[in-house]
């Protein structure tokens, strides 16, 4: 019942309680009583009843009034109250109900308050601490993101699907180092997020290892597992898993994903061959050597009698076969030298950081003042630096006692393959003997002591060192000829940064992103895409007009992946329109010598594996790709998103929808246009714009997009 | 009747010991250098024993050595193969494809001799 008609009703109820009891009494008296008195007692009422009438009316109009006020103050100021409280609670979470009506409802309204408050205090808590535990959160993926990029080993993570979810630099430029063929991409198609890491490893041996980790899981055992797999250039590498585990809390751990760490170990295995070839030589090259010779030996032993020409003709089979083992060993010393020396834990030194390190510690330990000579900046040398500083801070402390040098000088210089380190003094000079019995010492510098002689640490290093004296200058040095190093440096020549901030590299959200093969009822929003341009010669593919470059970059989780994108000149073989040069910005020259579309098509064409196309005018380029079906073999399949289609469908109303007038539209910051991989980037950022005003429209999953923007009047418009 | 012994080798200088050393303790001696000339020898010379090189040119010690194998009439010819290649594996496989002995290089020619000895059972 509304209040209303409850305020009526009470009024009513007022009316009859007021005037019932007086009518019913009334009724009762005149019931019992005679005829002569009911005329007494009409006489006697008739004439005082407007009196009667008005008093209750009176009083009636009072008891109104009352129930009046009290239904506005108890009932209408409650029911405002309740919808304050219903604001309060869902739109506005700072109103506050107004402290009004009589002293009990404004009580009330005041707890309510108070109740309001306390929820509010509660809710900023909550939503502060949700703040820092997502600020927190964010903190470590951005510190795993910078750590995984500064390693110097190949890190990949993966899903169970094989879907990589992380990569870093390192193995981004390993792959793309190990990838085949002529173009700038090929490499970087192979890993990328969201993509298959068998593309790279072989799916059974992956498999393979899972089931080993699992084994050993359920084993309680430390879960890695190892294998060696061969890439499709021929290159080693030794691949290390190790298990994600999701918080499963008790019972069994529960595997979600895996860790890749690779490393190339070609030139390992290259030196390991190289190393057992050397140990064949020396072991049964010369079996064959030795057993000649022991059995002419044999024979002369045992024949003392045989005759003159015989016994000379054995001891010239031992000669000679002496004579060959020695040339054996000497070619194989030569041959294997450096690859022997290998097995102490050498690194690879600058020369001059040896030497400021020898110079720091003399200053240091002995307060003798150094200074350098001639020195080569560029020799690195095979060293352990430990234990060579060691032996030069030693060497020099020997001087200080015997020679006491008022300073000393380091020279380094090369030849051929060694590196000289000379330690120079001038003044007193020492016997051959008294350095002798220094390099056979064990070293001792200061406090400090090594169990290593200053012998053994050369022998260790595959070098020399002696004393030697400069006549002329009257001066001495001790010369330490060490082996030099040519220091691996690969080429890591790192692309531009697109765009600024972080490289995205990792996305934790794919591990549970199983299935992603292409569902057009699954949320645009959840797709993998890429998004393409072409530029092309012309307009015209059917009379001949050719693709001179295609750019690509990959949409994963809703997100622009700029680090992932394809960068492609193509050979057209044919000359360019002069007309069209100031348009795309490629010049005859810039082709020139770069893959043709045959080569090119293949490359793309894994790139854009597993996902849906995008690009702004789409039925222009496409058309060019699928001229191209017949020659290469390579068909794009997959459904085809039109930008400009899309933004027919968000924005119906509008003239142009030229990707110029969508980016300015749509707010978009863009540095460059008319290069196929700046267009498509632009693309990407209007893809991503128009989702959420494709939403609004309800167009959610990719069949209603095609199905909206085959509806659109541009896309009647044929090539 | 001396027992006849061939030795298949293609190394002259490891030939003329072996031939020294075998003809001083009595036996007939003919020697091949490479695998082909070592079956032609086998079935001219007929002899009891061979000395077997593994690394031949034309045919490989383990080629001639399957080939005689093969046939059942020379199911009694002791095979001693001597070789440089002395690893497990080879020395496996030697055993494996009928060879009655494996020495390898260097050996002593005392050891060789008792093993001949005794495969060709003279006390």
């Amino acid at each position: 019942m509304k209040a209303k008609h409850r305020f009526l009703l009470a009024v009513v109820v007022l009316g009859l309680l007021m005037t019932g009891p007086f009518v019913v009494t009334s009724l009762i008296v005149w019931l019992d009583m005679r005829e002569s008195e009911h005329r007494m007692l009409a006489e006697l009422l008739l004439s005082r009843l407007p009196l009667g009438t008005v008093m209750t009316l009176f009083g009636f109009a009072i008891g109104v009034s009352v129930l009046y006020k009290l239904f506005k103050q108890y009932v209408e100021g409650l029911l405002r109250m309740a919808e304050t409280l219903r604001l309060m609670l869902n739109a506005n979470r700072n109103f506050r109900v107004g402290l009004e009506g009589p002293p009990e409802v404004r009580q009330l309204a005041g707890a309510a308050n108070d109740l309001a408050a306390q929820r509010d205090a509660l809710m900023d808590d909550v939503e502060a601490q949700i703040a820092q535990a997502k600020a927190f959160v964010e903190e470590e993926k951005n510190r795993l993101a910078a750590l995984m990029s500064e390693l110097a080993q190949s890190v990949v993570v993966c899903n169970l699907d094989g879907r990589i979810l992380l990569y870093n630099n390192r193995a981004r430029l390993q792959f793309a180092a190990l990838a085949q063929g002529p173009t700038t991409a090929s490499g970087g198609a192979l890993i990328g997020l969201g993509r298959s890491i068998h593309s790279i490893l072989e799916k059974n041996q992956v498999e393979h290892a899972l089931e080993v980790i699992r084994l050993r899981l359920a084993a309680g055992k430390a879960a890695l597992a190892n294998f060696v797999t061969t890439t499709r250039s021929g290159k080693l590498l030794r691949v290390q898993m190790a298990p994600v585990l999701a918080s499963a809390g008790e019972g069994e751990a529960n595997l979600s994903g895996y860790v890749l760490t690779f490393e190339n170990i070609t030139r390992n295995i290259e030196q390991e061959a190289r190393r057992d070839q050397a140990l064949h030589e020396l072991t049964e090259g010369n079996r064959a050597a030795l057993g000649n010779i022991r059995a002419a030996v044999g024979n002369l032993i045992d024949y003392p009698d045989m005759d003159a020409a015989l016994r000379e003709r054995f001891v010239r089979v031992v000669a000679d076969e002496a004579a060959r083992m020695s040339q054996s060993l000497d070619r194989t010393m030569a041959d294997f030298a450096d690859t022997m020396k290998t097995r102490w834990p050498l690194e690879d030194v600058l020369g001059i950081d040896l030497i400021a390190a020898a110079q720091r510690r003399i200053g240091d330990k002995l307060d003798l003042p150094t200074k350098t000579e001639e020195l080569d900046d560029a020799l690195w040398v095979k060293a352990d630096s430990f234990s060579l500083v060691f032996a030069l801070t030693f060497l020099a402390g020997k001087l200080q006692e015997h020679c006491a040098p008022r300073e000393l000088r380091f020279r380094l210089t090369s030849a051929e393959k060694l590196a000289y380190l000379d330690l120079i003094w001038a003044g007193p000079t020492m016997s051959s003997e008294t350095f002798y019995t220094w390099e056979m010492d064990g070293m001792q510098v200061g406090d400090e002591s090594s169990p290593l002689s200053l012998r053994e640490v050369i022998d260790r290093h595959g070098g020399e060192v002696w004393y030697q004296r400069e006549k002329a200058a009257h001066r001495a040095f001790f010369r330490f000829v060490l082996p030099l190093a040519t220091p691996e440096i690969e080429a890591e020549a790192e692309a531009p940064k697109r765009g600024a901030g972080r490289p995205e590299y990792y996305d934790f959200d794919l591990f549970n992103f199983a299935d992603k093969s292409i569902d057009l009822d699954r949320k645009l929003s959840e797709l993998t895409y890429t998004v393409f341009d072409t530029e092309t010669t012309g307009l015209d593919p059917s009379n001949g007009d050719e693709i001179i470059q295609i750019g690509a970059v990959r949409i994963v989780n809703n997100r622009l992946l700029r680090q992932e994108v394809f960068d492609q000149i193509v050979d057209p073989e044919r000359p360019l329109k002069p007309e069209t040069i100031p348009i795309h910005g490629i010049t005859d020259d810039m082709v020139r010598g770069k893959p043709n579309i045959d080569i090119v098509l293949p490359a793309f064409h894994a790139f854009c594996e597993d996902t849906m196309l995008i690009a702004h005018n789409a039925a222009f380029d496409m058309r060019f790709l699928q001229l191209k079906e017949e020659r290469t073999g390579l068909s794009f399949t997959q459904p085809v998103l039109d930008t400009l289609l899309l933004s027919a469908v968000a924005h119906p109303n509008q003239e142009s929808h030229r990707l110029d007038a969508v980016i300015d539209r749509l707010g978009i910051a863009i540095d460059a246009r008319h290069n196929a991989l700046a267009d498509a980037l632009a693309t990407g950022e209007v893809f991503l714009k128009l989702l959420p005003l494709l939403e609004e429209q309800g167009i959610v999953t990719v069949r209603q997009a095609l199905a909206a923007a085959e509806k659109t009047y541009f896309a009647r418009i044929k090539y | 009747m001396a027992h006849k012994i061939l030795i298949v080798d293609d190394e002259p200088n490891i030939v003329v010991s072996l031939e020294f050393l075998l003809k001083k303790e009595g036996f007939t001696v003919a020697v091949a250098s490479d695998g082909e000339e070592a079956l032609a020898q086998v079935a001219a010379f007929d002899p009891d024993l061979l000395l077997l090189d593994v690394m031949l040119p034309k045919k490989s010690g383990y080629e001639v050595c399957e080939a005689l194998r093969a046939d059942p009439q020379r199911s009694g010819l002791v095979i001693l193969i001597l070789t440089a290649k002395g690893r497990a594996t080879e020395v496996a496989k030697g055993l494996a494809i009928g060879a009655d002995a494996y020495m390898t290089k260097p050996f002593s020619t005392k050891e060789l001799l008792a093993k001949i000895k005794e495969f060709l059972g003279i006390a």
